[in-house]
């Protein structure tokens, strides 16, 4: 059978694709009224800190940000290449490196929660 | 194998310009670099929470920089696009079939904006919006 690594990079990046699609514009809506100065009571400390405290808040958050991350890493790859950068192995390895710190980052922020 | 030469030589920089709908796929492709820019502004936001309540407040008074405002308004369009056209595209990724018919694909697409739009207004309104 022949062996190719495409399986791990594409399942992350159509299920991130999903994930930019569903959650990300009203992720962005709420971030853009706290920046207008009408911020959400949501986004206030307590109820961000009380989300990212519970197991399935930590979840959540760590599956959009780590799937969204991992989807736009392969995106940037591509257009990369579309914008006429050759060098694919270089631009994929640093992308999907900074992806994957990202996300130690975001897991290791949640679990100091 | 290698792959054989292209016989016409393609523009590696500027190949886009030369038709409508290549240009139509070069903007969506634009939307990874604003989605992407997004997302690390993300984590930063989450290590903010994570550094406790000055740490949050301070990233929450960051946001109402005008640099910040015009990157979010056009992050916005880009996540808004990227959904649109993912959404349009899942009727040719998945198509379903039931018996011997397929679901028409304005269905399998509509059925996708509104899961969207009920999502949207789901996490709206748990974030307190309204």
């Amino acid at each position: 059978m022949a062996k190719s690594n495409k399986p791990v990079v594409w399942f992350p990046f159509a299920a991130g694709g999903t994930v930019i699609a569903f959650f990300i514009p009203v992720i962005v809506v709420l971030t853009l009224m706290a920046a207008l100065g009408h911020v959400p009571a949501g986004l206030s400390y307590e109820r961000m800190h009380a989300f990212a405290t519970c197991g399935l808040g930590k979840l959540v958050i760590f599956g959009v940000v780590a799937l969204s991350l991992w989807s736009s890493a392969h995106r940037l790859r591509c257009t990369c290449y579309d914008f006429g950068l050759r060098a694919d192995t270089l631009a994929a390895t640093v992308l999907y490196i900074a992806a994957l710190a990202a996300s130690l980052v975001v897991a290791l922020a949640l679990l100091k929660i | 194998m290698s792959r054989r030469p292209l016989v016409r030589e393609v523009p590696p920089t500027t190949w886009y310009f030369r038709q409508p709908r290549y240009m139509r796929y070069m903007s969506r492709e634009i939307t990874s670099i604003f989605v992407g820019a997004y997302c690390m502004f993300l984590v930063v936001g989450l290590q903010r929470l994570a550094a406790g309540p000055s740490a949050w407040e301070g990233f929450l008074q960051a946001l109402t920089s005008p640099a910040s405002i015009v990157f979010q308004f056009l992050a916005l369009v880009a996540a808004v696009y990227h959904a649109a056209t993912w959404f349009n595209a899942t009727q040719k990724a998945m198509p379903v079939q039931i018996g011997e018919d397929f679901v028409p694909g304005n269905v399998i697409s509509g059925a996708h904006y509104v899961a969207w739009a009920v999502l949207s207004v789901v996490i709206l309104h748990l974030a307190g919006v309204f």
